[in-house]
């Protein structure tokens, strides 16, 4: 089996986990989407400079483009390659990260650590509050709540 | 950067995803059995992965590139570092977009 084939299959796995294993349903969530874009940008900038300079290379019967024949560097964009990473490996990058965040929310929604909750940003309450009462106020129901319900 | 090459990018994204742990009280390290719990699988099957295809020779890892400590024969330690990293790179993204705006993720009540 090759790489693009194997990557193919991982997401689809991931997805079908998120979906009907695990039913954390992010696929279908904003917040998820939001996120992926975070990281496939630093994924496009950390992976994009380890290929480039040749770090990492690739079989080319393992994935869909092939190295020049020079046996110089591999392409920024073409032969398959997005910003010098094969496609492949934002197929392996999106399965990891989605795996990874479904998993934290299937435990957090078990009653693991559930809470305390995310946020608020530190610019919103506390000391670099501009406006400190009504913000402290209004975010804290979100970080109080069942406690560490953890086992 | 030579031999530190990939850890220092690995460094570069620990460093641009943990500050979000501060400053936007991600709460991720904090809630540290959870993330364990949500990492472990992820680890195993894209370690396993990682090991298969370098075995095979689907991919190749420059020896210039990593400090040359390698497991299991095949695996640069590097590898290992970047299945913990980039997992808990992406949960701290999650819980930051959360954070900011406040949208449902669906662990807002607890579904056994």
């Amino acid at each position: 089996m090759t790489y693009t084939q194997l990557g193919f299959l991982m997401v689809v796995g991931a997805v079908l986990i998120d979906l009907l294993v695990l039913r954390t349903r992010l696929v279908t969530r904003k917040g998820f989407w939001v996120a992926y874009a975070i990281v496939l940008f630093f994924q496009l900038l950390t992976n994009g400079i380890l290929t480039g300079i040749g770090a990492f290379r690739y079989a080319d019967d393992a994935i869909v483009g092939q190295m020049p024949a020079d046996g110089g560097p591999p392409p920024m964009f073409g032969e398959g390659r997005v910003v010098f990473q094969p496609f492949e490996d934002l197929m392996m990058g999106f399965s990891l990260c989605l795996l990874a965040m479904a998993l934290w929310i299937f435990w957090g929604r078990r009653g693991v650590q559930r809470t305390p909750m995310a946020g608020p940003p530190i610019w919103r309450s506390g000391r670099w509050a501009r406006t400190p009462a009504p913000g402290a106020a209004s975010a804290e129901p979100r970080g109080a709540g069942d406690g560490d319900a953890s086992t | 950067m030579g031999r530190f090459t990939y850890f220092a990018v690995l460094a570069f994204i620990f460093v641009g995803s943990a500050w979000l742990e501060i400053a936007l009280r991600t709460r991720v390290f904090r809630r540290w059995k959870r993330l364990l719990l949500a990492l472990a699988v992820p680890f195993m099957v894209f370690v396993a992965w990682d090991v298969w295809a370098l075995a095979t020779g689907h991919w190749s890892i420059d020896p210039e590139r990593t400090v040359g400590l390698d497991l299991f024969g095949v695996i640069p330690i590097e590898e290992i570092v970047f299945f913990i990293v980039v997992p808990t790179a992406s949960i701290l993204s999650l819980e930051a977009v959360r954070s900011v705006r406040g949208w449902p993720l669906g662990d807002e009540e607890i579904t056994p």
